[in-house]
């Protein structure tokens, strides 16, 4: 394994409210995620796991310690700081797909090329070209309600590849959809991992999900308790205990 | 970037027909009403100063002034034909001075007649009044100073009188007066003020103080200043030099009157010029509601897009740049109105104007200045809504359904 972190949390904490009201939402997660990596991040509701993934992609910042994105301090940056540091280098995936409604899709896909400011031309060719890697290219003038849930999701995934970023953070990809849908996902997953070798943090509370990944890091109570090749991580429980309806970020 | 931006916001406008229309209604109808107003009052303008330009060329009336006489109604003493030469001698931006004598009368030919005013004058006359003659000829040198009844009939009084048959070396009977016709005026159609310009007849001017009025008065002088010289000044050349020949003590009231028809056509297209002005104040305040429309319109939108403004923010866009994005769309919104505005606008006072027989007078200042406006409205109004959206935090703007 490289010893490139994409990812580094160094006693990373996360507080909301204070005095009696104070919630660690994080309490200091050492964590580390390594180019080439496929991490699942796990975790009942209130675990904190939709924290860390707003952490590790740069939407907020840690309360305490400090998180490294490829080496550099994201406390340190300002709000516009961050977003060109995820429009450089980070490609969102959303359990709710979170296309704009009304827009082909390859006009979903092309968003994050013009804020990169690529040409018009260009933006088209490298829209075309990541919605063939998702198998959609025939579905690129349909709008999201002409398409699938499942296609939904891998136009998504094609957006999130479209700028090559070096990480790809999916919040609970598989969550919105039923079981044939939900493989389909994560062996795309699984190939765009293996064969073009992107590095991909998944948030999820499906303990089946584990089998595709090459390592869990399991979070409970705001503290990361584990920490391994997912044949080696106990899931103690039932995950998730909520409906998925009500699901709310912890 | 901006073409992307511009792109993006028109797309998003054509998404929404309906709404889009209907955010940009009241910019329409504000800068419409800006511009129909104003253009049709820049016709009325025109129309009152050419109206009154028709009345003759840098025209100047010299009358004795009867009604300012303090303490009745004395009438003022008429001028006379010295009078006339002085003028024409002193007054060195005078062009030409054509005295003129009046009297109402009626002229008969055949078995038809007609009830008009008869004015001996010169052939200046013809000059001051820009009349100009469509057949026959003017008075001869030795006719303009003789009482030789001879006359200029104008075009109303030649299809009145006349009708189809040629008027030239006809005669006609003026009350007990014969005359013969030696020349037709041109038509010069209505003055400002109403009346026919071509319900005339013209006589020497002997031929009317002797023959019909028996005195040797003047009752008005006409005089056209020259060509680059000011009215104002020949004015006040001919007022001092009459105040002088009439006794007018210094600080003594004139018995005369001098009036100046640009003077009166500047106070008329100035007051009809201030009427403009107030109009297109007044639409310019449904440019402002046209400007709140929008904004409220807006505020509504980045509301309804939350999750779009988050899923943008993850992606990378900065908060200027979803700013950049919302106030595009406005301005686009708001300045496509104000397109629309000027073109409904110049439609309707097109019509307008035709249909009261006024010039269109297209005004460009106007159109840019409204134009500028729509966008600026965009601008001013499309912030705050642009503020906001850019100030949505990306997780919650992403959670919100």
């Amino acid at each position: 394994m490289t010893t490139f972190a994409v990812v580094e949390f160094k006693g990373v904490s996360k507080i909301y409210g204070a005095g009696d009201t104070e919630v660690r939402a994080l309490d200091g997660v050492d964590m580390r995620i390594h180019r080439g990596e496929f991490v699942a991040i796990m975790g009942s509701s209130g675990s904190g796991k939709s924290t860390a993934m707003n952490l590790i992609g740069c939407l907020d910042l840690p309360t305490l310690g400090a998180y490294e994105f490829r080496g550099v301090n994201v406390c340190e940056l300002d709000a516009d700081q961050r977003a060109l540091l995820r429009r450089m280098y980070i490609g969102f995936v959303f359990q709710g797909f979170n296309l704009l409604a009304r827009t082909s899709a390859v006009e979903n896909v092309e968003l994050p090329l013009v804020y990169r400011r690529v040409p018009a031309r260009e933006r088209r060719e490298r829209a075309m070209e990541s919605l063939r890697a998702v198998g959609l290219e025939n579905r690129a003038h349909h709008t999201p309600s002409e398409l699938s849930g499942g296609q939904q999701q891998r136009v998504a995934i094609a957006r999130a590849l479209v700028s090559d970023p070096s990480l790809l953070l999916a919040d609970e990809p598989t969550g919105n959809l039923d079981s044939p849908r939900k493989r389909e996902i994560m062996e795309l997953l699984v190939r765009l991992n293996e064969e073009r070798g992107i590095t991909i943090a998944m948030v999820t509370h499906e303990p089946d999900m584990s089998v595709y990944v090459s390592r869990v890091a399991m979070f409970k109570d705001g503290k990361l308790v584990g920490d391994d090749a997912p044949e080696h991580v106990t899931f103690a429980g039932p995950l998730s205990t909520r409906p998925l309806s009500s699901r709310q970020s912890s | 970037m901006i073409r992307a931006t511009l792109v993006m916001a028109l797309r998003e406008i054509r998404r929404n027909t309906l709404r889009s229309f209907l955010t940009m209604l009241g910019i329409v109808i504000g800068v419409g009403a800006v511009i129909a107003l104003t253009t049709i009052g820049e016709g009325a303008t025109a129309r009152v100063t050419q109206d009154i330009a028709k009345l003759g060329n840098n025209l100047l009336i010299v009358q004795p002034d009867r009604s300012r006489r303090s303490g009745g109604f004395t009438p003022a003493a008429p001028f006379r034909q010295t009078d006339v030469e002085i003028i024409r001698q002193e007054v060195t931006g005078a062009e030409a001075v054509a005295p003129t004598a009046n009297r109402q009368a009626m002229a008969v030919w055949g078995n038809r007649n007609r009830q008009l005013s008869a004015t001996g004058t010169t052939n200046d006359y013809l000059t001051v009044r820009g009349y100009t003659l469509s057949a026959g000829r003017s008075f001869m040198e030795s006719e303009e100073n003789s009482s030789s009844p001879l006359c200029i009939i104008g075009a109303t009084v030649r299809t009145e009188l006349f009708g189809g048959s040629d008027p030239i070396g006809q005669s006609i009977r003026l009350d007990k007066l014969s005359c013969e016709v030696i020349g037709v005026l041109g038509a010069k159609g209505q003055s400002g003020m109403g009346q026919d310009q071509d319900d005339v007849i013209l006589l020497p001017l002997r031929t009317v103080q002797r023959r019909m009025l028996g005195t040797n008065d003047v009752n008005a002088i006409y005089v056209s200043a020259a060509e680059g010289r000011s009215t104002a000044q020949v004015k006040s050349q001919m007022e001092s030099l009459l105040r002088q020949r009439r006794r007018i003590p210094p600080g003594g009231e004139d018995d005369f009157s001098v009036r100046d028809m640009a003077e009166i056509a500047a106070a008329m297209s100035s007051a009809t010029g201030v009427l403009t002005t107030l109009l297109g104040a007044i639409a310019g305040v449904s440019l402002l509601v046209g400007g709140i429309g929008i904004m409220n319109i807006m505020l509504v939108n980045v509301t309804e897009r939350t999750r779009e403004i988050g899923i943008r923010l993850a992606i990378g866009a900065r908060g200027r740049e979803v700013m950049l994005q919302f106030l595009v769309e406005a301005v686009v919104l708001s300045t496509l109105g104000g397109v629309i505005g000027i073109l409904l606008g110049l439609f309707g006072s097109y019509m307008a104007t035709r249909s009261l027989q006024m010039p269109f007078v297209l005004v460009p200042d106007v159109m840019g200045l409204a134009f500028v406006f729509s966008a600026l409205v965009g601008i001013g109004f499309g912030y705050l809504p642009a503020h906001k959206a850019a100030r949505l935090n990306p997780i919650e703007a992403l959670r919100h359904e």
